[in-house]
């Protein structure tokens, strides 16, 4: 029984919540079977919940037994990665600098999640304060790889895509920003979604690129990122870079999914595919091909700038970090050195001995980035290659409805392969940067495995605000495969 | 002291906080001597996660500020962080405005003996307070945060103040300027308005000219300390210069404290450190569009600026320039005379019943002159009695006191407390022939022309009045009382 409930989908299990087929208790129950039998190994969870997620079911449980009605995630195990301020528990971001901060507040998708009654089990582990693509960086806890535990789950997100993929919760979320959500989904062979800059409320979400950064959903499928932006996005006056109703009102995502989208036009970047490898390339353009097989039309396109956001979003990402991180100084809550001999001491070496090597790194580059004399040659250059990355965006989808390539150059790499050279790890983002860079929305869709049975990730970029669909064009691509079904062998 | 023809130097910088509810970018109460830490959130204590938003109020209050100094208002504007470690500031970064502050090219008039003059103004903009260090716990600092986040303005002059008299007439004019605008009550004892001047000297010596050091003097709260700061380094300064000829270079500008007690600057940095604020635009908070609408609605609130209005009190309607002052202190009290005076009393006669008896009454209730229950209708009215001659200058003064607990009409009043004034000759006549009979040696004083004269003159008055139980109408019977005496 417990195996079975762990195959649902969240939309399925939420179906058979709300009618009183399974109980909450028991998908909640199932779950922590499974992370008490795997997590040790797999290492996706820095914290969970277990006795509160027990009684939060039952409660649950209780109302549905009563006859009242219930959310849209209702009674389902929900995981959240650890850069989101839970009022419970501790928000640590994977950093030793945080890793006994308790907020006192949530964060305005936590609220949200609580509201559409799902079961927050636990958070998870990412790449500290997200910076990062393996999760390597985590400052508190190694997590590897579902499909091969010698190799990375992917990052900053990886937690989540391992917690997802290991079938360890029923969908978390994640936040990226320059790929933290595509990329392992992508490496993990789950569903990510990215949504547009400014859909999902950031307040409570830990800044890193505070212009960047978006939360969203990792999921068994399409369908069910659907669901949970269903549940999260939307206007919040706490968050003034959110979109209001009126300039992008959110809808039903999930209300048309199943819609295929008629004279379907797809860009593709030929030059893009020169630096992916060959496995990788083979599978997203078997993908691509599949859709002209059913009838849409490719478009090849240029996007002149594309090759410019790794340079670019390296600069813009570390100079908003070296101001966002700047409050975690000892002083006022977090990590603060014993050895301190007077205040600037207290600063200097709380943020020696907390932060970890690529936090202190991306701090550098962006201290350097904004100093006076160097702002104009990096930081207002790079806002200017973003512009000119918008435009490309702009441009291409006023020619198509979504452009598609890949996410990552390579599947899941071996743990500690990259972590010498982090020129070498940057690189690897050259396909998910831009998109942040220019806002728009985003997807990773299982397409392929490679020889040694490694998930491959088809990204599929929409045109901003226009996740519903975004979500439309990756189900019609599940409606004909079963990449998205496949699981791990723990 | 050698004789040396010198020029002061002055260009200010005043914070001024906002008359708004709520802090800059959070919705926690702005509150004064509150418990420590009592006054925060998410948000104003820098926890990780939250995010400001703009205080519109604030903004507006500020537009409106820069638009009555004249101020070119930008179209576009934004926020940019302003980074330095400090423990009072909880992100370590101040929200701020850097390249494209809010308001830009203004003017302030101040009025020198010499007339107004003008002041440019450098620019107006918005900013987040830090919090307060508190150093009273033995070995250990403690951070209030309940002012962190406070919303202030901060207005930026061209170094066009050439003496201390000018610095403090400016800040005082400004101080006047906000509280007239509504924009800050400008309370100095609860920190509203903060000063730090910059000084130096323009030295004639040797047929040249030679500026000294610019010296910065740090958070000054109050008239007399800014007053007595920027005279003490002129001071200071050409001592230093004469001393060892020390001129401004670049690095050498130094910072100032003010020990309020010993009235002396305090050196704080010898030397202007490299501060590299690595300011760039906040990325939380989107940029402020002042489209024409808003602008026109923020704009209806303007107003005829203090120094205009006295101006006006004292060309048009004949008060003196230290009586138009007064008046034009506080907004209320201006329009309320201006109501009165337009509502057909007399200019000298309103100003007087507000200057000696409103304002003190206004005091003791804690509220402004038109706030006591007088419409500028009924004080016109008293007036008008008292220019008639119906009622005395004092019976005024009482019946505005009457005023403020009645609705009646002063009229209605004066009968009732029996102040009105007899001014019929005859009734009165005979008052004088009573007294004149009964006090045979005063009429003889009074006619004597000698010394005793003006007393015993006095003494025969105060008998009339006396007699008339304060009734008579003074002018009368002295008229009366000089034809019977025929002095
Ligand atoms: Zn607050």
């Amino acid at each position: 029984m417990s195996e079975e409930i762990l195959k649902l989908s969240c939309r399925e299990l939420q179906r058979k919540i709300a009618k009183g087929e399974i109980k909450s208790s028991e998908a909640v129950s199932a779950v922590f079977t499974r992370i008490e039998k795997h997590d040790a190994q797999i290492g996706a969870f820095l914290s969970t919940f277990k006795q509160d997620a027990l009684a939060r079911a039952k409660e649950i449980d209780g109302k549905i037994a009563k006859g009242q009605s219930v959310g849209a995630l209702a009674g389902v195990p929900i995981a959240v990665k650890d850069n989101m301020c839970t009022a419970f528990g501790a928000t640590t971001c994977a950093s030793k600098i945080l890793e006994n901060f308790h907020s006192p507040y949530n964060a305005t998708v936590i609220d949200k999640l609580l509201a559409a009654d799902a079961v927050i089990i636990g958070k998870t582990n990412l790449d500290e304060f997200a910076m990062g693509s393996s999760t390597e960086n985590s400052g508190l806890k190694k997590t590897v790889n579902p499909w091969d535990k010698s190799r990375v789950p992917g990052g900053s997100s990886g937690g989540s895509a391992a917690a997802v993929a290991a079938q360890m919760c029923f969908a978390a979320l994640g936040s990226d920003t320059g790929g933290s959500i595509r990329q392992p989904a992508s490496l993990c062979g789950v569903a990510g979604l990215k949504p547009t800059y400014g859909r999902v409320s950031r307040y409570g979400l830990v800044a890193f690129g505070s212009s960047l950064d978006q939360i969203g959903p990792l999921t068994k499928d399409a369908a069910d990122c659907a669901l949970m932006l269903n549940v999260i996005a939307g206007h919040d006056e706490k968050d003034s870079t959110s979109v209001d109703e009126k300039t992008a009102p959110k809808c039903d995502y999930l209300a048309k999914i199943d819609e295929p989208v008629k004279g379907l036009k797809i860009a593709v970047v030929p030059e893009l595919f020169q630096g992916a490898d060959g496995e990788v390339v083979a599978a997203v353009k078997g993908a691509i091909e599949l859709y002209k097989k059913s009838g849409a039309e490719i478009i090849e396109i240029k996007m002149p700038h594309f090759e410019y956001s790794v340079a670019a979003y390296y600069i813009i990402a570390t100079a908003e970090a070296s101001s966002n991180l700047a409050r975690y100084d000892g002083v006022h809550y977090g990590y603060r050195t014993k050895k301190a001999g007077d205040y600037i001491e207290v600063y200097t070496k709380s943020r020696a001995e907390a932060f970890g090597p690529e936090v202190k790194r991306r701090i550098m580059i962006g201290t350097y980035a904004l100093s006076s004399g160097y702002y104009d040659a990096y930081y207002l250059k790079a806002l200017k290659v973003r512009n000119l990355i918008r435009s490309d965006f702009i441009a291409a989808f006023q020619k198509a409805d979504c452009i598609m390539m890949p996410i990552s150059p390579t599947t899941a790499f071996k743990i500690g392969e990259k972590m010498a050279d982090p020129l070498q790890m940057y690189l690897l983002d050259v396909y998910t940067l831009a998109v942040n860079l220019a806002g728009v929305p985003g997807m990773s869709v299982p397409c392929g495995f490679d020889k040694n049975n490694l998930p491959i990730g088809l990204q599929i970029i929409g045109s901003t605000f226009q996740e519903e669909k975004l979500l439309r064009i990756a189900k019609m691509f599940e409606n004909q495969t079963d990449f998205h079904k496949k699981k791990p062998q723990l | 002291m050698t004789n040396v023809d010198y020029k002061i130097i002055v260009g200010l910088e005043i914070h001024v906080q906002m008359a708004v509810r709520t802090k800059m970018f959070c919705g926690c109460e702005l509150a004064f001597a509150a418990e420590p830490n009592s006054k925060v959130c998410p948000v104003c204590l820098g926890l990780p996660g939250a995010l400001p938003v703009m205080n519109k109020k604030a903004v507006e209050f500020a537009i409106l500020t820069a638009t009555a100094l004249g101020c070119k208002i930008a179209e576009f504007t934004k926020w940019d962080r302003k980074s330095y470690y400090y423990p009072d500031l909880p992100k370590n970064y101040q929200i701020s405005q850097y390249d494209l502050p809010i308001g830009s090219n203004g003017f302030i008039e101040i009025p020198t003996k010499a007339g107004a003059k003008k002041i440019r103004i450098r620019r107006v903009h918005l900013e987040e307070d830090a919090g307060k260090n508190i150093h009273t716990a033995g070995p250990f600092s403690q951070v209030d945060l309940n002012r962190a986040g406070t919303p202030l303005m901060e207005i930026v002059t061209e170094p066009d103040l050439n003496s201390a008299e000018e610095v403090k007439m400016l800040a005082e004019e400004l101080q006047r300027i906000v509280r007239f605008l509504g924009v800050s009550e400008a309370d100095m004892q609860k920190g509203h308005m903060r000063f730090e001047p910059n000084v130096n000297l323009h030295i004639k010596k040797g047929g040249g000219e030679h500026k000294t050091p610019i010296t910065e003097v740090k958070n000054l709260n109050s008239f007399k300390a800014l007053e007595k700061s920027v005279a003490f380094e002129a001071q200071r300064q050409l001592d230093n210069f004469l001393e060892s000829g020390e001129v401004m270079q670049s690095g050498n500008k130094k910072t100032f404290g003010w020990d309020d007690i010993k009235e002396v600057t305090v050196l704080q940095r010898e030397k202007e450190e490299a501060h590299d604020y690595r300011y760039f635009p906040d990325p939380d908070l989107v940029p402020v569009v002042a489209d024409k609408k808003w602008l026109k609605e923020i704009n209806s609130k303007l107003c005829e600026l203090p120094l205009k209005m006295q101006g006006r009190f004292v060309s048009g309607y004949g008060l003196s320039d230290y009586d138009a002052g007064v008046l034009t202190a506080d907004k209320a009290t201006a329009e309320f005379f201006d109501s009165s005076v337009k509502a057909g009393g007399d200019a000298k006669r309103v100003c007087n019943l507000i200057t000696q008896k409103g304002l003190k009454i206004a005091n003791e209730k804690n509220c402004k002159v038109s706030e006591l229950g007088i419409s500028p209708q009924r004080l016109a009215q008293l007036a008008k009695l008292a220019d008639a001659g119906q009622i005395s200058a004092t019976s005024a003064v009482i019946i505005f006191e009457k005023m403020t607990e009645s609705e009646d009409e002063p009229d209605k009043i004066a009968e009732k407390l029996n102040l009105i004034q007899k001014s019929d000759a005859g009734e009165l006549e005979k008052i004088v022939d009573e007294v004149i009979a009964a006090n045979a040696q005063a009429v003889e004083d009074a006619k004597s022309g000698d010394k005793k004269s003006k007393k015993a003159y006095g003494f025969l008055m105060g008998q009339v009045m006396q007699k008339s139980k304060g009734t008579a109408n003074p002018q009368v019977v002295a008229k009366i009382l000089a034809a019977k005496l025929k002095i």
